[in-house]
């Protein structure tokens, strides 16, 4: 307890998990690495633990609690998805904010009913006809990146050289801010999802830097409009109303941080599993029709979010008797390796048929982005599998994940052998 | 198609396009007043067998 950082309750950093039903750590490195075993005993064991780290929370692994938990809705509320929380500073901020505008990041922090009108705001961005007209963009943005990997080789690192660097200039295409920034995007989403988790200063920092960041398109648009998603949640109204900077800023600020570090691990898992797996890998460049099916199996096995909901009213989940202030931790990634409802739930299957997987959330706040997730996804592997010829994660062990919020590779050395 | 239970996911329309559409948030609907074509009973099936909120299900004939 001595060296924890300030602001964040009871992290414990540095102190050995020995049980992990009643004291497990979503920052555990080794968690985080290969967290498929501790789920696995959980499930058996305790299908619901707790830990009182990080500030407490409850966390199922059987598929079917976590569906039941997500269709709570709104006794589990979304108002601080955050799996850590914030610090006490931060959480008088999201008080009073929330006090007088609503919902800080709407709609994934908003309950029923202005999660909808929300949701139905931003859908329109990524449904499947429009995250079609992405597709040339990004096939060019991957071949582009290709050509620099081929010409770096043979050691690249798949998750930084490459992974990484789709993401943030997709989405920044579609709000329509500037692509040659993505360096710095990506910089200040991690700044909220990573370093931030267990740093309330830097979390606090870049979410000044993001909001007065978007205040900023928001001023140049109001004088000169333009044909780009945060013009149009300018236009918008609901129930009648123009939306406030607050807002706007609110879904601007989502927007660039779940289309960064959600996408960019997948695509970075993708590229591990292959990177570890010679016998899919070869499967693959025989098949590529496969793509479809893998892909979904892929998302399913290394599903990288977890969100959380806090719990408004008494309620139960299994036998457990919830209080209202409690944490869920949605554990999407656990229900998805439940060997109740996916055969052989721990190996990847690339032609698996069934596959009912909940990587991108059930229920009400399925992930907006999914179609874009999914062709961002289909293009940077297919891309990746038509120009590089062979390819190898040159040490898996000592890969680095991240953890908590988003779990992904962050720094993964490849061997490759170009086109 | 039950469109009460669907929440846009679009894995049935990825899987199956020849027999579902989405509107522009992503809520499906049958195409062909829900009839499964000859020869799409397999793509139908993995529709059915995809779909996260078990929205989709089939009526013998």
């Amino acid at each position: 307890m001595s060296d924890r950082k300030p602001g964040i309750p009871n992290s414990r950093e540095g102190c050995p998990v020995h049980d992990w039903a009643t004291d497990y750590d979503v920052m555990d490195p080794i968690y985080n690495s290969d967290p498929g075993p501790i789920w696995q005993d959980l499930r058996e064991r305790c299908p619901i633990a707790h830990s009182e780290r990080w500030g407490g929370s409850w966390m199922p692994t059987r598929y079917e609690d976590v569906r039941e938990m997500a269709r709570a809705v709104p006794t589990l509320s979304s108002r601080a998805p955050g799996v850590i929380p914030p610090s006490p500073e931060m959480r008088e901020i999201l008080i009073q904010e929330v006090k007088e505008f609503g919902a800080e990041l709407p709609p994934i922090s908003a309950d029923p009913p202005l999660h909808k009108p929300f949701k139905q705001l931003i859908l329109p961005l990524f449904s499947p006809k429009a995250v079609d007209t992405y597709r040339p963009f990004t096939e060019q943005l991957a071949n582009s990146l290709i050509d620099q990997i081929i010409q770096k080789g043979p050691e690249v690192d798949g998750a930084t050289d490459y992974a990484q660097q789709l993401p943030p200039r997709v989405i920044a295409h579609i709000i329509g801010i500037d692509e040659s920034r993505a360096d710095e995007f990506t910089e200040w989403v991690r700044g909220i999802l990573e370093q931030g988790q267990a740093d309330a200063e830097i979390r606090l920092k870049y979410r000044r830097i993001i909001r007065d960041f978007f205040q900023e398109m928001i001023i140049e648009r109001r004088n000169t409009p333009r044909d780009d998603a945060i013009s149009r949640l300018m236009e918008a109204e609901i129930e009648g109303e123009k939306l406030s900077d607050y807002t706007i800023i609110g879904v601007c600020f989502l927007l660039l941080v779940a289309g960064i570090d959600t996408t960019w691990s997948s695509i970075g898992s993708a590229l591990f599993h292959f990177g570890t797996n010679p016998e899919h890998r070869k499967r693959i460049y025989a098949e590529p029709n496969l793509f479809t099916t893998a892909i979904e199996e892929l998302l399913r096995f290394y599903s990288p979010v977890k969100m959380a909901r806090r719990v408004l009213e008494p309620i139960k989940f299994g036998g457990i008797e919830m209080q209202p202030g409690d944490k869920v931790i949605m554990n999407f990634p656990a229900a998805n390796r439940d060997p109740q409802i996916f055969d052989r739930a721990e190996e990847v299957v690339l032609d698996r048929k069934q596959n009912r997987h909940i990587a991108f959330g059930v229920g009400i706040h399925r992930c907006a982005g999914s179609n874009l997730a999914r062709m961002e996804m289909d293009i940077a592997l297919r891309v990746w599998f038509n120009r590089i010829k062979d390819f190898e994660v040159i040490q898996p062990k000592n890969v680095i994940w991240s953890g908590g919020q988003v779990r992904g590779p962050r720094v993964m050395p490849m061997k490759i052998l170009g086109a | 198609m039950d469109p009460d239970k669907c929440e846009g996911h679009n894995r049935c329309f990825s899987l199956a396009p020849e027999l579902f559409e989405v509107d522009e948030f992503g809520i499906a609907s049958t195409k062909n007043n829900g009839e499964v074509p000859k020869g799409m009973e397999d793509k139908a099936d993995l529709a059915i067998a995809n779909c996260p909120e078990f929205a989709i299900s089939i009526l013998e004939d």
